[in-house]
């Protein structure tokens, strides 16, 4: 078992090292492409970072993750928006405008995908199984609509960021510093995750998880559990959201799209459910699949479905399944 | 606003509502027998419209068109049944979730490769393109009620099945009880892949019927999809009774919601703010419907107990 | 007169036109182990749900150490102070023997979060809670066990793992759900035995179908059946009750009364 531990650990140590050094390689070798491209697999990851702890830990199959995600990248387009035209959000009760400060759009961000979970998560956690999957999408589906038919923000064209957002004392617009921002804030999450997998309400989920009746009987309600989880899960994921619109310099709908929450699922799934580097294996194996096949090939979607089938039917370990082993079980 | 806008309007509703039945249909009969969640039933539904269009445009038949779908589909879902899905029905729900997103994913790619990127168009057939006359003046195309006939058709179809044939018994028995029917000597497979293929067939003609009304393109599929899970989780999962009340109610809903709420708050609010607010609502209305239909019934209106 | 533990009134409750639970009334004062028997169909499944929170009746009243709990879920009811063990062992499989029994002991002292420390501070190094649950591993004889995953024990080690579940919430009534299933005659009467021992603890509510280890234990049967409490008394009542011989035991007990 002090194996398996060890095992996985050196896994985590290298995925974590060879993120940090491609885009400084990268960037020695003027390749700023490739930096952000680095960028895009620590925000893509970290937002599998959230959904795991919702979908890996807390056994919660949401389908509508990319409402968080797409919340965040629109928090951050909206302030960027007003910052830019002197406008305001809000005008009643209290003034709200716009902000150039990263921090925060960040927090505001996750604020905002925990308000929104908070009551999708009330009224969806009181379903399970099936009904709980397509909920969780009509839900997205629902703040997708809503998003593409208001006018004021973009509609179905999205929305630019003329300026990107800034941090005290730090040039976020450098390619590099911004990706070191991204992985800092990765890198505090998987930390983050990792004390709650471990504490007091990480058992608690993962018995929620394993067996809801043995929870409740020991005296734990288990509806509580998951919609914290649910929760603290949206927030991280409205985080990257934001990241992800920074990025790019553009808020589209399709971030709020299904198929951006199945593409969530899948970097979990890929990377290995459950296990904490398995959303940085997971997106960083999509991303460069993605980066090669979709350079030779029209049929870059065929392939991820075929791929993406046989790791269903055939590899359910996942990466970091593959190369650590099985988890250990305590 | 007059009383034949108004019943045009409903009109529509219950047209879209029988379109959405022909689809849930399919999904909750899947579901209630197989216990399978398939994500890829929106692109059944767009397999049936492009051979529909494609054969239709070949042989200048709407009707053999319409044929070729159902049967386009039917194929389509009973080979994927037997390559891909009948390894799904022990895996739990997250597997099989993941399993016809991936089906989307190739149906679609596979889709764009045979018949290119640019949308077919099916014309509506000679024979239904007039339009009735409606009482308080107007008229309806009769194209659009012959759809709401084929889907009350197959409605009265479906009953009939289910409760007079030994398909049916079969089929009903398998929802109750799916280890007891195999110990019983019935065969599950074939029975299954004929559940599917069912299924399937009603989605292809549900996408045939649609293609003359809107253009024929890769990924028409998956708003259909959507609603249908709607309809599905308001009428409760594995009950037919309960797909075609949730599909009149979010067909209706979704439409009279797009006509009347802008309208609704052009009453007291500005017309442009009016528009903006109402068309956002009206987009979110049926997803209210369903919050609201959860909130009391959190297993739909007509639940299974499986 | 002392409070019962446990006071079930009137209790009803129908699926459709089976009546499962037709007015039962039963007592479990404490310090006694109380027996439900009655032979299969008779509902015991039924009534153990609604003592347990799972089920609500459809009429009647649950009282729990004088509390109404009726409407209260079943993490509310254990809270409380009921422990309860499953005729299908339920388990948290992924955790090993140790770790399910950390949390049942999280769960009595600090609930899903208690403080803001419990989001944070790990649950697997802490001490003091380890330390507890090999006492109660300890107890229940499953110490050499504590590291294994709960897939690897015997079914006999399963039941005393539930047992020490429930133990460990420090309960004052215990409800157990056929505890002796597919126990073997030796484990059998290593679990009476244990069972002899908790009655000063808490009070049971014991269902089961080994005649031997009820007329072992109880100071009081009930015998269940169509929904119905046709005899309460002690050991030796229900065994001389010709009206129980005829509705449930046969010559089973006529033959064990004779023989003994």
């Amino acid at each position: 078992m002090g194996a398996a531990l060890n095992r996985e650990m050196l896994v985590n140590a290298a995925l974590a090292l060879l993120l940090l050094a491609a885009p400084l390689i990268a960037f020695a070798l003027d390749e700023p492409f490739y930096v952000a491209l680095a960028s895009r697999v620590a925000i893509l990851a970290l937002a599998g970072v959230g959904l795991n702890l919702a979908l890996g830990i807390g056994g919660m199959v949401s389908f509508g993750h990319a409402a968080f995600f797409g919340l965040g990248g629109y928090v951050a387009g909206i302030a960027a928006l007003h910052a830019f035209e002197g406008s305001a959000f809000l005008v009643w009760p209290f003034e709200i405008g716009g902000s150039e400060h990263m921090l925060v759009i960040c927090l505001v961000a996750m604020a905002v995908s925990a308000a929104v979970a908070l009551a999708i998560g009330a009224i969806s956690l009181r379903t399970t199984g099936v009904y709980f999957i397509m909920i969780t999408l009509a839900f997205a589906q629902m703040i997708y609509y809503f998003a593409i038919s208001l006018p004021t923000y973009g509609g179905e064209d999205g929305l630019s960021i003329y300026l990107r957002s800034g941090l005290p004392g730090i040039e976020a617009d450098d390619p590099l510093t911004f990706f070191l921002v991204c992985y800092t804030l990765l890198l505090a999450s998987l930390f983050c995750m990792h004390r709650l997998v471990d504490s007091r309400f990480g058992a608690a989920l993962q018995c929620a998880r394993m067996n809801p009746e043995r929870l409740a009987t020991l005296g734990i309600a288990p509806y509580p559990v998951k919609l914290t989880a649910f929760t603290l899960s949206a927030m991280v994921t409205g985080l990257a959201g934001a990241l992800f619109a920074e990025l790019n310099g553009f808020v589209s709908p399709s971030m709020l799209s299904w198929h951006l929450s199945g593409e969530i699922i899948i970097f979990v799934i890929l990377g290995g459910v459950g296990r904490l580097f398995g959303p940085v294996a997971g997106a960083a194996l999509f991303i460069l699949l993605e980066s090669f096949i979709g350079g030779w090939t029209d049929r870059w979607q065929l392939v991820l479905g075929l791929i993406l089938l046989s790791v269903v039917l055939f590899a359910r370990g996942g990466v970091v399944g593959l190369l650590a082993g099985r988890a250990r079980h305590d | 606003m007059s009383a034949a806008f108004l019943i045009e309007q409903l009109l529509n509703g219950v047209q879209l509502g029988v379109m959405l039945f022909l689809m849930a249909a399919g999904l909750t009969l899947v579901f209630g027998v197989m216990g399978l969640i398939n994500l890829a039933h929106g692109s059944l539904f767009m397999v049936g419209a492009f051979f529909c269009a494609w054969i239709a445009g070949e042989t200048g038949s709407f009707w053999l068109g319409l044929g070729g779908g159902f049967l386009a589909a039917a194929a389509a879902g009973a080979l994927v049944e037997i390559l891909v899905i009948r390894r799904l029905y022990d895996r739990d729900h997250l597997d099989q979730v993941l399993a016809t997103f991936a089906l989307i994913l190739i149906f679609s790619e596979l889709m764009r490769w045979v018949f290119g990127d640019r949308p077919l168009y099916l014309d509506i057939p000679e024979a239904l393109s007039g339009a009735v006359p409606l009482p308080g003046g107007g008229g309806y195309p009769a194209y659009r009620l012959a759809i709401i006939g084929v889907g009350l058709a197959t409605a009265a179809g479906l009953y009939l099945l289910i409760a007079k044939t030994r398909l049916g018994m079969q089929i009903r028995a398998g929802e109750s009880d799916r280890e007891m029917i195999g110990a019983l000597g019935v065969d599950i497979r074939t029975l299954y892949t004929a559940v599917f293929a069912l299924g399937a067939a009603l989605a292809g003609l549900a996408g045939g019927l649609v293609g003359a009304l809107q253009s024929v393109q890769v990924g028409m599929g998956e708003p259909v999809l959507i609603l249908a899970f709607v309809v599905i989780i308001i009428g409760g999962i594995g009950s037919i009774k309960g797909a075609l009340l949730g599909a009149v109610l979010v067909g209706v809903t979704d439409t009279l919601g797009r006509v009347f709420l802008p309208q609704l708050f052009g009453l007291f609010l500005p017309a442009s703010e009016a528009s903006s607010v109402g068309s956002a609502l009206s987009a979110m209305a049926i997803y209210l419907l369903m919050a609201a239909v959860l909130a009391f019934r959190p297993r739909g209106l007509f639940p299974v107990d499986a | 007169m002392t409070d019962a533990l446990l006071k079930l009134e009137g209790l009803h409750k129908s699926f459709g036109a089976l009546k499962a639970t037709d007015g039962v009334d039963l007592t479990v004062m404490p310090g006694e182990i109380h027996a439900l028997i009655g032979p299969n169909g008779a509902g015991k499944s039924t009534l153990i749900a609604q003592v347990a929170g799972s089920l609500k009746p459809d009429a009647g009243r649950v009282m729990l150490l004088g509390e109404n709990v009726t409407t209260w879920p079943v993490a509310r009811r254990a809270r409380l102070g009921l422990g309860r063990t499953f005729q299908v062992s339920s388990l948290a499989n992924g955790f090993s023997v140790l770790r399910n029994v950390m949390l049942a002991l999280q769960a009595r002292k600090t609930g899903a979060f208690g403080s803001w420390a419990g989001f944070w501070a790990s649950v697997r190094r802490d001490e003091g809670l380890r330390a507890e649950a090999l006492g109660v591993l300890d107890r229940v004889r499953l110490t050499l066990r504590a590291e294994d995953p709960v897939g690897a024990l015997s079914h006999g080690e399963r039941r005393l793992l539930e047992v020490g579940l429930a133990l460990a919430l420090s309960p004052r009534l215990l409800l157990l759900d056929e505890p002796m299933a597919g126990l073997g005659p030796e484990g059998t009467k290593e679990l009476t035995a244990f069972l002899a021992t908790l009655k000063h603890e808490a009070g049971m509510l014991l269902v089961e179908h080994d005649m031997d280890a009820v007329f072992a234990l109880a100071d009081r049967i009930s015998v269940l059946v169509y929904g119905q409490i046709i005899a309460t008394g002690t050991v030796e009542e229900i065994r001389a009750s010709a009206a129980v011989r005829e509705a449930y035991l046969g010559d089973h007990l006529h033959e064990k009364a004779g023989g003994a």
